[in-house]
Formats: C-alpha cells, sequence, structure tokens
C-alpha cells in the first residue's frame, strides 16, 4: 500500500484512498495557507469563466446563484416553517 | 407572519458566528482589478460605467473637489452593488440596517464640513444666513440653518434605510398575498403577481437611484465646502 513517491507531492487525483487522511493532514492550515488557497481557487475560477476573450453571462450569474444557495442554507432554519404541508 | 416578516433583517449568524462582515466584502468579489489595457467584457463594462459615472459627478467640482473622486466613486459602486444583491432571494441587504448607512453617513458629511472650516472658515459659516434676510429674523434664520445642517447626515442615513427596507417589505408582503391567493381567487392571484413584478422592477430602480442620492449629497455638501 505504500507508494514510491512520497505522499506529500501528490496531486489529489493520485493520492490513494488509504493515504488520504495523511494528505489532509499534511496540508498547510496556517492563515497564510488559507489565504493562498482561497487565493488560488478565485483565480482558478476567474481564469476560467470571467477572463476569456468572449466571456458571457454564466461567469458572474454561476457566483450570483452560489450566493443564493448559501443564503438559502442560512436561513433554512426559518424557512422550513413556511412549507405548504399540513403538519409542520 | 409578523415574526417571519422581519427576520430577514437580522444580523446573519451561522452557527453562531456573526458573518456579516463576510456579506459587506462580498459585492467587491464582483468588481476585478483590471491588470491590462483592454480587459475582458465584465472588467470592460465596469470600467466604462465608472467613467461615465465620475465624468457626470465630477464635473461640478473645483480642483479640491475632484480629489474626493475615488472616495465618491467607490461610494455609489458599494451602495449600488450592496442594494442590487439585496433584490437576490433570501440574501440579506446591510444598507438595512441603519448603523451602517449611519456609519457612512456621518463621517462623509463631518468630513465636507471640516473641509469648509478649515479652508474658507468665513465663507462657510456665512452659509448660516442666506442673502438678504430682515434684519430682524437673523437669530431664528441661524438657529434654522444651524438644525438643517445637523440633520442632513440623519437624513442621508434614514433616506437610504428607510427606502431599501420599506421595498424589502414591500416585496415580502405582496409575495405573501400573491401565494395565499391562488388557493382563493386566481384571477386575484394574477394581478397581485402582476403588481409584485411591478414593485419588483421599481425595486431595481430604487437601488440604483438610493446610491446615486446619497453620492449627488455628499458630493453636494462638498461643493458647498470646497
Amino acid at each position: 500500500m505504500a507508494s514510491v513517491v512520497p505522499v506529500k507531492e501528490k496531486k489529489l487525483m493520485d493520492v490513494k484512498l488509504g493515504e488520504l487522511p495523511s494528505w489532509i493532514l499534511m496540508r498547510d492550515f496556517t492563515p497564510k495557507g488559507i489565504a493562498g488557497a482561497f487565493q488560488r481557487g478565485y483565480y482558478r475560477y476567474y481564469n476560467k469563466y470571467v477572463n476569456v476573450k468572449r466571456g458571457g453571462v454564466a461567469g458572474i450569474s454561476m457566483v450570483l446563484a452560489a450566493y443564493v444557495l448559501f443564503n438559502y442554507c442560512r436561513c433554512y432554519k426559518e424557512l422550513k416553517h413556511e412549507r405548504l404541508r399540513k403538519y409542520h | 407572519m409578523n415574526e417571519n416578516l422581519f427576520t430577514s433583517f437580522i444580523t446573519p449568524t451561522m452557527v453562531g458566528i456573526p458573518i456579516v462582515p463576510l456579506i459587506i466584502m462580498f459585492p467587491s468579489i464582483l468588481f476585478p482589478s483590471p491588470s491590462r489595457l483592454v480587459d475582458n467584457r465584465l472588467v470592460s463594462i465596469q470600467q466604462w460605467l465608472v467613467r461615465l459615472t465620475s465624468k457626470q459627478m465630477l464635473s461640478i467640482h473645483s480642483h479640491k473637489g475632484q480629489t474626493w473622486a475615488l472616495m465618491l466613486m467607490s461610494l455609489i459602486l458599494f451602495i449600488g452593488s450592496t442594494n442590487l444583491l439585496g433584490l437576490l432571494p433570501h440574501s440579506f441587504t446591510p444598507t438595512t440596517q441603519l448603523s451602517m448607512n449611519l456609519g457612512m453617513a456621518i463621517p462623509l458629511w463631518a468630513g465636507t464640513v471640516a473641509t469648509g472650516f478649515r479652508y474658507k472658515t468665513k465663507a462657510s459659516l456665512a452659509h448660516f444666513l442666506p442673502q438678504g434676510t430682515p434684519f430682524p429674523l437673523i437669530p431664528m434664520l441661524v438657529i434654522i440653518e444651524t438644525i438643517s445642517l445637523f440633520i442632513q447626515p440623519v437624513a442621508l442615513a434614514v433616506r437610504l434605510t428607510a427606502n431599501i427596507t420599506a421595498g424589502h417589505l414591500l416585496i415580502h408582503l405582496i409575495g405573501g398575498a400573491t401565494l395565499t391567493l391562488t388557493s382563493i381567487s386566481t384571477i386575484t392571484a394574477f394581478i397581485t403577481f402582476t403588481v409584485l413584478v411591478l414593485l419588483t422592477i421599481l425595486e431595481f430602480a430604487v437601488a440604483l437611484i438610493q446610491a446615486y442620492v446619497f453620492t449627488l449629497l455628499v458630493s453636494l455638501y462638498l461643493h458647498d465646502n470646497t
């Protein structure tokens, strides 16, 4: 089960299932590391959907849809009482 | 029904942590900073809008007033984008909170007044007495002008809060009415739905107009004092 290449340098798709906990634990959880992860994620999305030659409305509307979903999850507790059911 | 109507205005918390700063900072993601001469479409559209608005808004100011350009443009962008994002379903609008609007209005207004007092003391004090008033009326008029000066920041903040809150409340109420009316009488529900559509269009306009009015008034106070 142990692999030749050390677990540290592998990408997520190459990590075997048994090595997953050690891979997760070796990630950089310092504030700088977390900020770096957010920055990488932001630029990945931006360069794929917005910063293109002929971008459309999809790039920004996906962000807005995710925002709506986030707010829905946030208020689900109050919203579940407003469903059209006989017994709440 | 009473409690449901106002729950969308309480400070949003998730697992006990208030996430208001995250929601306030969210609109900044939608304005990417331009890095090239000719950027992607989103940035180009935003640049065009900012140039259009800034030319129109800063044309009346002197050189000293135009140093406020960055402040005024970020103000109108922030208020406009926050109001428009509040029209999405289930979202929280920070500008419905009086605390935030007072926090925006009072420092900006105080900045304009302090600028006026510092650089043109006589002229800004002269604002307290309109030209050509009869002599006996002067004390009363000075008092009235002072009151109207000090009410400016409160009016700025309350205007924005009340407009946005009232719009959201109306949408909630009419939407709820439409839903209940569908089971009672379909035609009345259809009429109410048309009212809802018109109201939503109005709310889009109000969102933008309120941002414009806020910024315009701040720039007006600035013009008086530079």
